[in-house]
């Protein structure tokens, strides 16, 4: 898909928020479903941006634009669950129902077993469907039976469900296509998102607020803080375009758990910048930060994901380690003529998980 | 939208192949030339390493072929460069005429000079030093008072520059000197000029580092005359130039990787499965060079579209250059030992390599523009100051 192509995507999305947001935030606020941004949000079609172009979507990265946007306006809407929840549909070669929808993935390692109860289901009352995926069982659809309501900081709806029944009639869905990882790489573009909005309100706030005859933009040290914002936006950014590039478990890893490291940063300077006034309900900076305080948490915290990747990195080796981390970032080593260290590392178990890794999200969706 | 983009390069074909035989290059440069792997641009000056990499063309790269080049992109200049530090290979005498005197005169150098020296950096055995910094001007590099004069058949040159690294073993320096007044905006009436460090009139010094490590110089210059032809570019460019150059000096695989080998000893000592907490500060360290190295060739690039990232360069630099700092942190927690002076990095021992790199480490968020100077750059990207 053309980089104009993704442009004119992103840009879709961004009107589209920019315009239905605040009213859908207050719609939410009261309880109710913000059915008008849902509506424009399906009629465009941009549920389906991430799916691969033939069918129908723009691709992995398309839907990283998308979910940017989202996080760029807090858009009230399950943007990231939809849309993952329709790529791993598309993965399990199955129809993805139609309407809202919620995803309930599990880390690798953890079983569904014999559970009828999901914590803290996002938007969970108002989809039609929770998509389960289970590593090594595949995909469940399941309707919830009864919801007890729960939100998160920001105060997106994150329900308690109880199902008829434990999840049965999964449906096998390839098992490298890793909902949970997906589900946390769809969070870091809307960490990465909100973070970008924060920046701009910060700069705008330091150019505006005069304190001791200048503006706050004048301090040094608020110069300071507003680079190192800047800073962590950026790497937060640069982690999550890279890894549809990389496809692979590692890059989704990284890009979750940089954003989720960088979030924490950037609320506590943008707090720092804004003083007092940022602190009350009535400035708009804590529709994002508190976003950032909770997605940061969200689909494993930065302390998850660091342990998987430590975890990886360390099964290689230190010989290996250069190898993992190029081989993770898609651009893969043929072997070397000589050097047994070299071909000791290329054919080590870390860069080869990351190669089939790398097979495998093509496969789901990777343009 | 506020913020800066850092996006994805597309690698030229090849790359791959490339890569492996820089790989393979280093294994048998390793067994022949007996080096052992270092932090910090490999801290050992080899002109022996240097031939030999020129000998490859893997010096001068992307420079036209006339000049000794072989006209490869900076993407893979990039791939070439960032194995050579990964692997923690020597990599010191040529790197700066390699990454920014060979581009700087290439583009505004005359032609003669071009011709003379640049396929003898390309070969590997010609160095330079770079002549920025004063006693009276370190961050502040507008105020240098270093006077080149106009004589009837060139310039004279007099002043001192300070924290010359490799001075002393550099055939050449680039100087910024003052050549006329500075304007209100302090950046006219500065020029560069082309030093030969053997002409009579320069006086090499040197000064000794905190680790006991002679990198550093005092260049005193009384009367040194040069040709008019080694003024670089125009008469009152050198600002702008000075500008373009440091963009390029900030945001190399240099800028994250100095400390990459002592990464490579943690995950060693780790072994195949850490303990959570230590399997998480690996992580952690993953995830930033990641992210960093991401950024890094993204500016790679943008500098290969012809654009000019010097706030996103300004950007890689503060963060790799912290980045750094806490690969050394990370490790001295995780395997308790106690450094100890005297080693270099590529000591046998831990505790030596150690005790060198973080007798290193104050330097490394100083050189090329502070990380203060850095955050300021990088906040006038944003729109204030």
């Amino acid at each position: 898909m053309s980089d104009e192509t993704v442009r004119l995507i992103e840009k879709t999305a961004d009107d589209l928020f920019a315009a239905e947001s605040e009213t859908a935030r207050a719609a939410l606020a009261e309880g109710a479903w913000p059915e008008r941004l849902w509506q424009t949000f399906a009629e465009t079609g941009l549920a389906q941006a991430a799916l691969p172009e033939e069918a129908g979507g723009a691709g992995v990265v398309a839907g990283l634009a998308v979910l940017r946007a989202a996080g760029r306006h807090a858009a009230p809407i399950p943007v990231a669950e939809t849309m993952v929840g329709t790529l791993l549909c598309h993965a399990a070669s199955i129809e993805a129902p139609a309407g809202p929808l919620s995803v309930h993935a599990l880390p690798d390692g953890a079983g569904v077993g014999g559970v009828t109860t999901l914590p803290r289901v996002p938007w969970a009352r108002f989809v039609s469907t929770v998509v389960v995926a289970a590593p090594g069982e595949g995909l469940a659809s399941c309707k919830p039976v009864d919801i007890g309501e729960g939100a998160n900081l920001a105060g997106e709806p994150r329900d308690d469900v109880t199902l008829a029944g434990p999840p049965d009639r999964f449906v096998s869905c390839p098992p490298e296509v890793d909902g949970f990882a997906l589900m946390a790489l769809a969070r870091a573009a809307q960490l990465r998102g909100a973070m970008e909005h924060v920046l701009a309100m910060s700069v705008g706030y330091a150019q505006d607020r005069v304190q001791f005859g200048r503006p706050l933009a004048r301090f040094q040290a608020i110069q300071h803080y507003l680079a190192e914002i800047a800073g962590e936006a950026a790497a937060t950014g640069a982690a999550v375009d890279a890894a549809p590039q990389a496809g692979t478990p590692f890059a989704f890893a990284a890009a979750k758990s940089r954003a989720s490291q960088a979030a924490g940063t950037v609320a506590r300077l943008a707090h720092q910048v804004h003083g007092a006034i940022g602190y009350t309900a009535e400035h708009d900076l804590h529709i994002w930060t508190k976003r950032l305080w909770a997605w940061r948490d969200e689909c494993g915290n930065e302390a998850h994901w660091w342990q998987v990747l430590g975890a990886e990195t360390a099964r290689g080796g230190g010989a290996a380690l250069w190898p993992t981390m190029v081989a993770a970032s898609g651009s893969a080593v043929e072997e070397a003529a000589s050097g047994g260290a070299v071909e000791e590392a290329a054919s080590g178990s870390a860069v080869e998980e990351a190669a089939s890794g790398s097979a495998a999200v093509e496969e789901g969706g990777s343009p | 939208m506020t913020g800066f983009d850092f996006p994805p390069p597309a690698m030229p074909a090849g790359t791959d192949a490339l890569r492996a035989e820089v790989r393979a290059f280093l294994a048998d440069s390793q067994a022949a030339l007996g080096w052992r792997p270092d932090s910090d641009f490999g801290s050992d000056w080899s002109a022996s390493f240097s031939r030999s990499l020129g000998a490859r063309g893997w010096i001068g790269m992307c420079w036209p072929k006339q000049y000794g080049g072989r006209e490869r992109s900076a993407l893979e200049r990039y791939v070439v460069i960032e194995e050579l530090l990964a692997a923690g290979a020597p990599v010191y005498a040529h790197w700066v005429a390699d990454r920014q005197s060979g581009p700087l005169l290439l583009r505004f150098g005359g032609e003669e000079q071009r011709q003379a020296i640049l396929p003898r950096i390309a070969a590997g055995e010609c160095y330079f030093a770079i002549g920025m910094s004063e006693p009276d001007s370190g961050s502040d590099l507008a105020s240098v008072r270093t006077r080149a004069e106009r004589t009837a058949d060139g310039w004279r040159i007099d002043g001192t520059k300070v924290w010359t690294s490799n001075a002393h073993r550099s055939q050449y320096m680039i100087a910024l000197c003052r050549t006329g007044p500075a304007g209100e905006s302090r950046h006219e009436g500065l020029s560069q000029f082309l030093i030969d460090l053997e002409a009579d009139g320069v006086r090499v010094s040197p000064i000794v580092n905190l680790a006991g490590k002679h990198d550093f110089n005092e260049c005193v210059f009384e009367d040194v005359t040069v040709p008019a032809d080694r003024l670089i570019g125009q008469e009152g460019d050198g600002w702008r130039q000075v500008t373009g150059e440091l963009a390029l000096e900030r945001s190399g695989p240099e800028r994250i990787l100095s400390t990459f080998h002592l990464f490579a000893v943690l995950v060693e000592r780790a072994g195949p499965s850490p303990e959570p907490q230590l399997a998480e500060a690996i992580g952690r360290l993953t995830a930033e060079l990641y992210a960093l190295r991401a950024m890094s060739l993204a500016v790679a690039g943008q500098l290969e579209k012809g654009e000019f990232p010097e706030v996103e360069a300004a950007i890689v630099k503060d963060m790799g250059t912290r980045f750094e700092a806490e690969v050394v942190e990370t490790l001295r927690r995780a395997v308790p030992l106690e450094p100890v002076a005297g080693g270099s990095a590529n000591a046998p021992s831990l505790e030596a390599a150690l005790g060198a790199t973080v007798l290193g480490l104050p330097s490394f968020t100083l050189r090329g523009g502070t990380n203060e100077i850095l955050r300021s750059i990088i906040a006038r990207g944003l729109g204030v100051r």
